[in-house]
């Protein structure tokens, strides 16, 4: 009742308005926050986020918007600042009264908004692959757990197929994601019976720029006859020269082939990938899938972008997934309501670009399809290996033992991110 | 499903029939089987056309590896495009040129790194005998690399005349020896093997040594033998890391050369340094790609040399625009002059991201930067390093020059320790100032033009080198070039021998730390300006 009350009074206000020419109350539209950097570190990868989310958007209100209402993105610059992150938070959810917030990259920027939106209970989609090891009732995870992205690259590996690889490289960079996501891996390798001595684990600073030691290290490691990899969750601008000086120091993907978890379509737009060719990245779609969806949604971006060489990317793909599954979940929920939204999103399905239909779990995470891809020269990836079918995440790895024994499911009995014990007895 | 089954098992009978059936010429069911869809099959023919030994196979087996192979998916056979003429379509099992078939419709052949490193090893056992010594020498190496048949080594040993395949043969035959060959033949393989000190030999003379089954004589002689390898890669590892430090030295100084004049020669905090060294890397972007737009590809490799003059004059242009329009009005101010550089650094990356846009771009290696060469055993030398440090030692020679040798460079001098006196005798301070600033920013600009060939090419380009060119021009002593060359090549070398021992990141955290105590011991750096000229 106050629902319709509430729209009738908009709708006098709004003749009211046009009658003097104003333009549409607020009352006419669905606000959606955009919580993404546009200057300093991490813009070089976040503002092409903020521009697909503006994209949804946009094509959201060509055919007629949401709940019969326009949707109006609201945008702001946490300028890779993470404390800022949460201020800009407070602010959407606050003073602008956003129903929904897309954001954030880093692990550490999430962590930061993460107390803000249980809080002022707000709801944020989260469209990057991450270490797992959470599982928050306001945020849902759209990106890849480690059980959906490093697990199987590293089986694969192990696999025939993959070169029977028998001595590992764990590089990353030294930070929340590289360090978990290392050691659900070395405890996972351990688990399949490889040796310490047969894993070598290295850290390097944001930004590392002179990989010349470690490059030298890796070929003196992978030269005691084993066949060995590089799993590398190394991030950000630190990639270029990793793989500028891989290339001169003529390491071929045959020899030690190196598989990245955070390198894709757009960080490789910035490398001459003519030396790279057969390299290794796992992720959740790859712009050279063959499926119609994906056909229609890079004639989309590259259309928006205005620029038809624009690539896109998996984290895209993701925010292109949780967006979709917002506007199913809102119609169904039949309101932009927090509470109702949370409960329509569960088990809400969406046919993406990967080509298959993703599915959104309890644990609000989902379950995705993992596929392995091989750098080209042409700066795209050519598939090698899929899973048969979508993979459902693990918020809690199996392979760490603090987090073995706990569950994330946000339905009943459990109503809980990290329990050990259901919430309510059955 | 049959079909499928069918599809997938097709192959694999053409490749069992062929084997079964094997004679020298027809190798036509492993190549049709090449460009099929299942992996193990195309492993498997893969590995029946190198025992094979037809040189006919070869073709197709590098078209292959380079993507060029494709099937014809109206009459399933195997074809691929002249490695000159991508147009140009040849029948694999024929050799003839193909017409009429629409390139679009064909399915190209699917690789990875299996089949890569089978057709390596088949290519390997084909060229073997090849009439090119350098395809020959290429397969004695890989036959080192992964083992090869000990009685075909042994027949090209036999044969070959080329002194550089003689030596790769024999090393190829030790290694096949080593793993095949009776007791006696083993133990010659260890010594000739433990004559070439490499990570490779250490790794065959190591897995005899932890084999169980060999017999103790034969295992103490590889323990033996492994101890005089290890010293000898001990050594080249300390060279390697000599190298590497200085490699960086140089990459540290070429960054802070522009900064050691604004800085070290003014006294100005200049914190958009970084970004002239980014504008430098954006000039290259843009030459490289007015290259590619408008000139023959034959000259592609040539974009670096012009974007020299180009990244010169575009950061030196912006420099003189920085000083005449804020800087001279800061002077003595240091403060002021530190917060209004910062915010410019800030404005020009904006800048920059406006017009380019925020992801990386990419920025090709002229044929003559990539790749590199094996300088000792273990230790691998890439030309882009090599010609860095070369570059860096000219620009460093040049500023010398100019600062030491020429007109401007005494009055620029003379401005910098009394700047009054130098006014009173006539020199125009004004026009001073503002020159060497734009030097300054113009060497850092070509600095941008080195740093893009190994590094990312993005508006924070800037942010990584600003921290590192401050210590460097501190460290070495403020108003000292010489001191520049000794403080990076130190910081250089120190970097890269603590990396190995305590890791990059605790690396770069006890080189911090070891600064901050050298500068509470020597606040004026290495080389300190001694003198009158100390205190102004």
């Amino acid at each position: 009742m106050a629902n319709l009350s509430g729209k009738l009074v908009a709708l006098a206000l709004g003749a009211a308005l046009a009658g003097f020419g104003g333009t549409a109350s607020a009352q006419d539209t669905i606000k959606i926050g955009v919580l993404h950097s546009l200057s300093g570190t991490m813009a070089i990868s976040e503002t092409t986020l903020k521009d697909t989310v503006l994209m949804m958007v946009d094509d959201l209100n060509k055919k007629g918007g949401l709940l019969g209402k326009k949707v109006e993105a609201v945008v702001v610059d946490p300028a890779s600042n993470w404390p800022l992150f949460a201020e800009k938070a407070r602010e959407l959810i606050s003073k602008e009264k956003v129903s929904v917030v897309f954001g954030c990259w880093t692990s550490v920027s999430r962590k930061s908004v993460l107390p803000v939106f249980e809080e002022l209970n707000g709801l944020l989609f989260y469209p990057v692959q991450y270490e797992g090891e959470e599982s928050s009732r306001n945020i849902f995870y759209t990106g890849a757990a480690p059980n959906q992205q490093a697990i199987p690259a590293v089986e694969y590996l192990m696999s025939d197929e993959g070169g029977s690889v028998k001595r590992w490289v764990l590089a990353g960079t030294d930070y929340v994601y590289p360090r978990t996501t290392n050691k659900i891996l070395e405890a996972f390798l351990k688990s399949k019976g490889v040796a310490s001595e047969d894993i070598m684990i290295n850290y390097t600073p944001f930004g590392h720029a002179d990989w010349q030691t470690i490059v030298a290290d890796i070929k003196k490691f992978a030269s005691a006859g084993k066949k060995t990899a590089v799993v590398s969750t190394i991030n950000g601008d630190a990639n270029v020269p990793f793989y500028k000086e891989l290339a001169n120091a003529g390491i071929k993907a045959s020899d030690i082939p190196v598989v990245a978890f955070s390198v894709g379509e757009e960080e490789l737009a910035g490398i001459d990938t003519k030396n790279l060719v057969g390299h290794l990245a796992a992720w959740n779609y790859f712009q050279s899938v063959k499926s119609p969806e994906n056909d229609a949604f890079i004639k989309q971006w590259q259309t928006f972008i205005k620029n038809p060489k624009r690539v896109t990317n998996d984290p895209m793909e993701a925010t292109y997934t949780g967006f979709k599954m917002w506007t199913q979940a809102v119609q169904q929920a039949g309101t932009t309501d927090v509470n109702a939204v949370r409960q329509a999103m569960y088990g809400q399905k969406v046919k993406t670009p990967s080509g298959l239909v993703e599915v959104m779990n309890t644990n609000h995470h989902l379950s995705k399809p993992v596929l392995i891809g091989e750098i080209q020269p042409d700066g795209q990836f050519s598939i090698v290996w899929q899973t048969k079918g979508a993979i459902k995440a693990d918020a809690w790895s199996p392979f760490i033992p603090e987090s073995a024994k706990l569950v994330a499911d946000w339905t009943f009995p459990w109503v809980c991110g990290n329990c050990s014990e259901p919430k309510f007895k059955m | 499903m049959n079909v499928l089954v069918a599809r997938l098992l097709l192959p694999i009978f053409a490749a069992l029939f062929w084997v079964l059936t094997a004679h020298a010429a027809d190798i036509s069911a492993p190549l049709t089987a090449l460009s099929g869809d299942d992996f193990a099959a195309k492993v498997q023919a893969t590995e029946a056309l190198g025992a094979a030994g037809e040189p006919a196979a070869v073709p197709a087996l590098k078209a292959l590896a380079d993507g060029r192979l494709y099937r014809n998916p109206a009459d399933g056979r195997t074809l691929y495009s002249d490695p000159a003429d991508a147009a140009r379509l040849i029948d694999a099992i024929t050799g003839q040129p193909v017409t009429g078939v629409d390139a679009a419709s064909l399915d190209k052949a699917r690789i990875n790194n299996r089949l890569r490193g089978a057709i390596t090893n088949a290519l390997a056992q084909l060229t073997l005998f090849s009439s090119n010594p350098a395809e020959r020498l290429a397969a004695a190496q890989e036959a080192f690399k992964n083992g090869g048949s000990l009685e075909a080594l042994r027949r090209a040993a036999a044969a070959e005349k080329d002194a550089r395949v003689v030596e790769a043969l024999a090393l190829a035959l030790a290694a096949a020896e080593l793993s095949q060959g009776s007791e006696v033949e083993r133990a010659a393989a260890i010594d000739r093997l433990a004559a070439t000190a490499s990570p490779a030999t250490r790794g065959l003379i190591g897995r005899v040594a932890d084999d169980a089954q060999a017999p103790q004589a034969l295992r103490d002689k590889a323990r033996a033998a492994l101890v005089s390898i290890e010293r000898t890669l001990w050594i080249n590892g300390l060279v390697a890391n000599l190298f590497q430090g200085i490699s960086l030295g140089s990459v540290l100084l070429l960054a802070a050369i522009g900064l050691a004049i604004t800085f070290g020669v003014m006294g100005v905090i200049n914190m958009a340094h970084g970004e002239m060294i980014m504008l430098g890397a954006y000039s290259t972007y843009v030459v490289q790609e007015a290259f590619r737009a408008f000139l023959p590809a034959g000259w592609f490799d040539l974009y670096l040399i012009a974007a020299l003059p180009v990244a010169f004059f575009v950061a030196g242009a912006v420099g003189f625009a920085l000083e005449r329009g804020v800087i001279r009005f800061l002077y003595s101010r240091p403060l002021e002059t530190l917060l209004a550089t910062w915010g410019i650094s800030l404005i020009l990356q904006q800048v920059v991201r406006s017009i380019f846009g925020a992801p990386n771009k990419e920025i090709a290696n002229p044929s003559w930067m990539t790749g590199g060469f094996e300088a000792l055993p273990g230790f691998f030398v890439t030309y882009n390093r090599i010609a860095i440090i070369i570059f860096c030692l000219i620009v460093l020679a040049v500023v010398a020059l100019i600062l030491r040798r020429t007109a401007f460079g005494l009055e620029m001098r003379a401005v910098t320790q009394n700047r009054r006196m130098a006014s009173a005798i006539g020199i125009a301070t004004d026009r001073v100032d503002a020159l060497t600033f734009a030097l300054g920013s113009g060497i850092a600009g070509m600095a941008g033009v080195a740093l893009s060939q190994i590094g990312n090419v993005s508006p924070n380009l800037g942010q990584i080198y600003i921290i590192d060119s401050f210590l460097v021009v501190v460290f070495g002593g403020v108003g000292n070039l010489l001191g520049t060359l000794v403080g990076a090549m130190t910081l250089g070398v120190v970097n890269k021998i603590l990396e190995p021992v305590a890791g990059a990141m605790l690396g770069k955290i006890v080189v911090l730390v070891a600064i901050i105590l050298f500068m509470q011991k020597r606040p004026r750096g290495l080389f300190a300006l001694k003198g009158r000229s100390a205190e102004a």
